[in-house]
This record gives C-alpha cells, structure tokens and sequence, in this order.
C-alpha cells in the first residue's frame, strides 16, 4: 500500500475512524481520510463500497455511531468536530454537498434553483456577487434563467447543481458523481470547469465511478471497498497500481 | 417607493374588491351575499391550503380539523355570558368572557396554529399518502373529541344561536390578508426553501433548509387561517357543528387546490369561486327536479378531467405574468 506523506498543508477535513449504518447494514467499517485546503480529493470504489454513505455522514444527512469528522473552515480557526451537526449547521460552517443523481428542483426556474443555494445566507449583494461570477463559469445558466429547471439537459442540470452548491460560498464543495449519464465530451468540459473553480480557492472531494477521470482531475484519491479504505495516495500513485488498473481503471492507462 | 406596473396592478385589485364588497352590501339579497360569503371563506381555505400542500408537498387532509378548532374557539369566546351560563359547563374565567368578535378570531387561528405544530411533531416524520392518512385520523380525532365533550360544544348538538357577526367586510378582509401572506412567502427565500423541499427532499437538506422545522411552519400557517375561516364560518352560519368539518370538506379543499394548481394562489383563488358557484347553480336544479347530488358529481368530474388533461391544474404552480413580480425573476433579484 502506498502511503505518501499526507500534503504539508493543514488538512481541511479530518475524518477519525467512523462507523455508520444505514438501518442495521454495517456500511462503513472504520474509515479515515484527510481533505488538504485547496486540494481535489476523489474517492473511487464499485458501487456498495460506501461513498455515497460517507459524503453523506460528511454532511450530517447521516451520523457515525462512532468516529469524528474534524472540520476547519479555514486556516485561521478551530478545528470542528461535525460528526454531531445537522445538515444546516454544516452548510453554515462552509461544505456544500451536491448530491447523487443532482436534486435539481424542476418546476422552479434556473435562477430560483440558484438562489435556494443562497437560502441561508443574508447579505443580498454578496450573493449577486457570486450569482454573477457562477453565471461567468456557466454561461448557460445565464441564459437559461428563467426556464424550469427540468427542461435543461443533463450536463446542464449538473452545472446548475454544482452552481446551486456554490451559491453557499463553500470552502469545500462535495461532489457526489457529477459524470453520472453524461457524455464523455461534457464530462470533459465539466471536469475543466471542477478544475477552475479548484484553483480559485474552493477544496473538492468527489466521488466518481469514472476513475480515469477522478484521478486525472485529483490531486490525491482513496480506494473504498465494502466500507473501508483499501488504497490511498496520490492520483499518480494509484494510476499506475497493478490492482487499481485492473479493477477500475480496465487494465489500461 | 416607486410604483411598478405589477404593484399598480395589485393596488387597483384591492381597490376593486373594495368597491365590490361595498357595492355588494347594497345591491344584492341576502341569499347571493351569503354565496359570496362563502366563496370567500372557501378562499381563504384553499390558499391555505395551498401553502401546506401546494408549496410544502405536504397532503394533509386535516383542514377542516383546524377549521373547527378555529371555529369552536372562537365561537365559546364570542358566546353572551347568558347564554353561556344556559348551555354550557365551563370554568368560571371562560363562563364570565365575552370577546370581541377580532380577537376571538385571532385567538382560534392562533389555537389550531398550536394545535397544527402539536400535531405536526410526530406526524411530519411521515411522507405522501402515510401522511395523508394520519391527518385524516387527526381529522376524525377532533371530530370525535367534540362529539364527546359535551359539556363545553354541546355534542353533536352543536352552538347555535351564534351572534351574525361575520359580514362581507370581515370576509374580504381575510381574503385580503390570506392571499397578501401567502404571495409574500411564495415570494420569499423562505417560500423557495418550501417549494425545494416539495420538489426534492434530499437536495434542499444539502443546501441547509431545515426540513422537519420547515414542513411544521408549513402545517401551522396553513392552519392558522383555516382556524379563522372557521370562526368566520361559525359566525356566519350562526351555528356550528362537528358534523359540519367532515371529511368530505377536506376532499373539497383538497380538489380546489388540485383543479387551481398545486401552488397557484391564483388558481387556488379562482377554483374556489368557481367550486363555491358551481355548487349554488345546481342547488335549485337539486330541489327542483328532485336529483340532489348533482353538484358533487359534477365537481368530481371537473377535477376527473383536469386531472386527464391539464395534470397540473388550471395555473399550474405559477402565477398569471400581469400579476407576478416585476422583474419576471419571481421576487430572486
């Protein structure tokens, strides 16, 4: 197992040895993992591994029966344990979670999507602000502002997702299978756009089925598999891993 | 402030509907005030109704509970000390009160708002029709407990001999301040946090919105005015009576909402004009020719077509373009 030195950058995200069921399934068996500030973490593993379980325990959907979550929102403050807060405390101290399968509101317009991202914030002209400079990520979305959200196509909606997910300034955006239906020439663009909004400063830990990708736009990425972390280390690391190119990446890179 | 089109539009409604109410007092007979009277009361119903189960997503059929808590409420705090002491067997604080007909309102709103978050507690875990059915058994719960509590509502006698107290100014003004509240939610971050949680539960949670705080809220706003419309309603009638908030009551909200559009006060608006006329119309036709019922059907009918062809209801969830906000942003800029 490769086990680099974790990134000499205080960790954003410090995840303890949790334990969390789903009813009385057993999902994740004792995980730990560390989100670096400003770093693009993936999470790969096959379906039943326990990713989504875990971005959902992050962001207080579910709770650990045992286990930490320490958060810091940024460098200056206190570490946070989280593993305890509801989901509305959590978006409120900086993560923003985008779920599986998008959770596009359909019958509202784009720009009412957008602005329920905003819906605990309070300062109006800060949040014009961000809804300006998403509609400069996502031009689309400009455009379509006023439609129901149900009529975009697929790679739209998972714009507007990421984009409504941005609308709570987070320092750390989760992505829970952003690929997930869509073509390969918009999953390229929107793994550039991930890219960009990384380097203006928001953090990334992502779940991805598409591993070639994941660990093509990641920096680091952990292996879970039936609810443990089996792998981990830098994308490069696990890109050229016997086992992780036999079972997810198909045997070739 | 600066009158845009949309806000002129909303202040000559308002001005035209006082004129209406006025003009009203002194044109017609008592039998179309009474009509009218209704269909505002049914107004206020359906647009409460609308914020629990057209904004929120939330099928409740436990209107008419509210309506008859708002209704007994106010009805024992309105009641002359005479007659109370007569017919009724209540401590001597509520024996020797007689209210004002405003706060006795307010007070009735206010107790089914308490009882809606009371109830909203432990039935809000539930979702779609297990929803459903449980506040249609707190529907008959309440139905039950004023049968039994004989000594305060008289049983299934009922209060009758009520003061007339509602007229068509306290029935506008209602109207009024239902349909101003409910537009003011619709159009608020606040609102948009009940229409993401009907949409999609999951996805509102992730962007903060406190589900189980919000649905409540949802449930106690819409109950807070079937309360008033049901002390508007006891006081019109002049009597008031468990059997008169049954279950059939709910369901005939419920198809104003349905038919206006799940989230339309304009539809919700229109729908119960249209139910409370449609019903009168068939009423002579009813007694004349000796088929009764016929309204109902035919009410079943309307909601059995709009349900084949306009599955979202007459509006939809939107509002007329000349009456929704000026920026055609929906109130978001």
């Amino acid at each position: 197992m490769p086990t680099l030195e974790k990134p000499k950058k205080r960790d954003m995200l410090k995840i303890d040895d949790i334990h969390v069921y789903r009813g009385r399934t057993y999902v994740l068996q004792g995980v730990s993992l560390e989100v670096g500030r400003r770093e693009i973490v993936a999470l790969i593993g096959a379906n039943g591994a326990g990713k989504t379980t875990l971005l959902r325990t992050i962001s207080g959907l579910l709770r650990p029966k045992k286990g930490k979550i320490l958060f810091q929102p940024d460098s200056q403050s206190q570490e946070i344990d989280i593993s305890g807060a509801s989901p509305e405390q959590i978006v409120q101290l900086g993560i923003s979670h985008c779920p599986e399968g998008r959770g596009i509101f359909s019958r509202l317009s784009v720009l009412e999507n957008l602005m329920i991202g905003a819906y605990l914030r309070k300062n109006r002209n800060e949040i014009l602000d961000d809804y300006n400079s998403i509609c400069r990520v996502f031009p689309i979305l400009k455009e379509r502002e006023d439609q129901a959200a149900g009529s975009l196509s697929g790679g739209e909606q998972e714009m507007l997702a990421i984009g409504r997910a941005l609308m709570s300034r987070p320092e750390l955006l989760i992505l829970d299978e952003p690929s997930l239906g869509l073509g390969p020439i918009v999953v390229e663009s929107l793994f550039q756009v991930l890219s960009e909004i990384n380097s203006r400063g928001v953090t990334i830990l992502l779940v991805e089925q598409n591993a070639i990708m994941a660990l093509d736009l990641a920096h680091r990425a952990y292996v879970l598999e039936t609810g443990r972390v089996v792998l981990y280390g830098t994308s490069g690391e696990l890109a050229g891993n016997e086992d992780v190119q036999k079972a997810y990446l198909g045997g070739i890179v | 402030m600066i009158m845009t089109r949309n806000r002129l539009i909303h202040c000559a409604l308002f001005i035209a509907g006082i004129a209406f109410t006025a003009s009203a007092g002194m044109a017609l007979n008592e039998y179309v005030l009474s009509i009218i009277n209704f269909a505002g009361i049914f107004i206020i119903l359906a647009i409460s109704l609308n914020i629990t189960n057209g904004f929120t997503g939330l099928f409740s059929l436990g209107h008419p509970g509210f309506m008859a808590i708002g209704g007994y409420v106010t009805a024992i705090l309105t009641f002359p000390v005479s007659k109370k002491a007569m017919f009724l067997e209540v401590p001597p604080w509520l024996a020797s009160m007689e209210m004002p007909f405003l706060p006795a309102l307010l007070i009735g709103g206010a107790c089914a708002a308490l009882t809606a978050i009371l109830v909203g507690v432990p039935v809000l875990r539930l979702r779609g029709h297990y929803l459903a059915v449980a506040t249609m058994g707190f529907l008959i719960i309440v139905q039950v407990l004023i049968t039994n509590w004989e000594t305060v509502t008289r049983g299934p006698l009922g209060l009758n001999g009520l003061q007339p107290l509602t007229h068509l100014w306290w029935v506008y003004a209602w109207v009024v301040i239902t349909v101003y509240v409910s537009w003011k939610i619709k159009f608020s971050s606040y609102g948009r946090s009940m229409l993401a949680i009907r949409e999609d539960e999951l996805a509102a949670q992730c962007l903060g919105i406190n589900l189980f705080r919000t649905r409540v809220a949802a449930l106690a706003i819409g109950a807070f005015f079937a309360g008033i419309a049901g002390g508007l309603w006891a006081h019109l009638v002049t009597a008031i009576t468990p059997a008169s908030f049954s279950l059939v009551l709910a369901f005939n909200i419920v198809v104003m909402v349905v038919v206006g559009g799940t989230g339309s006060i304009t539809g919700s608006f229109a729908a119960a004009i249209l139910f409370s006329v449609i019903t009168e119309i068939f009423r002579p036709l009813e007694e004349n020719f000796d088929i009764y019922g016929i309204g109902e059907i035919l009410m079943a009918l309307i909601l059995i077509l709009i349900l084949i062809y306009r599955p979202s209801g007459i509006f939809g969830n939107k509002e007329p373009g000349v009456l929704s906000p000026p920026n055609k942003k929906g109130g978001c800029l």
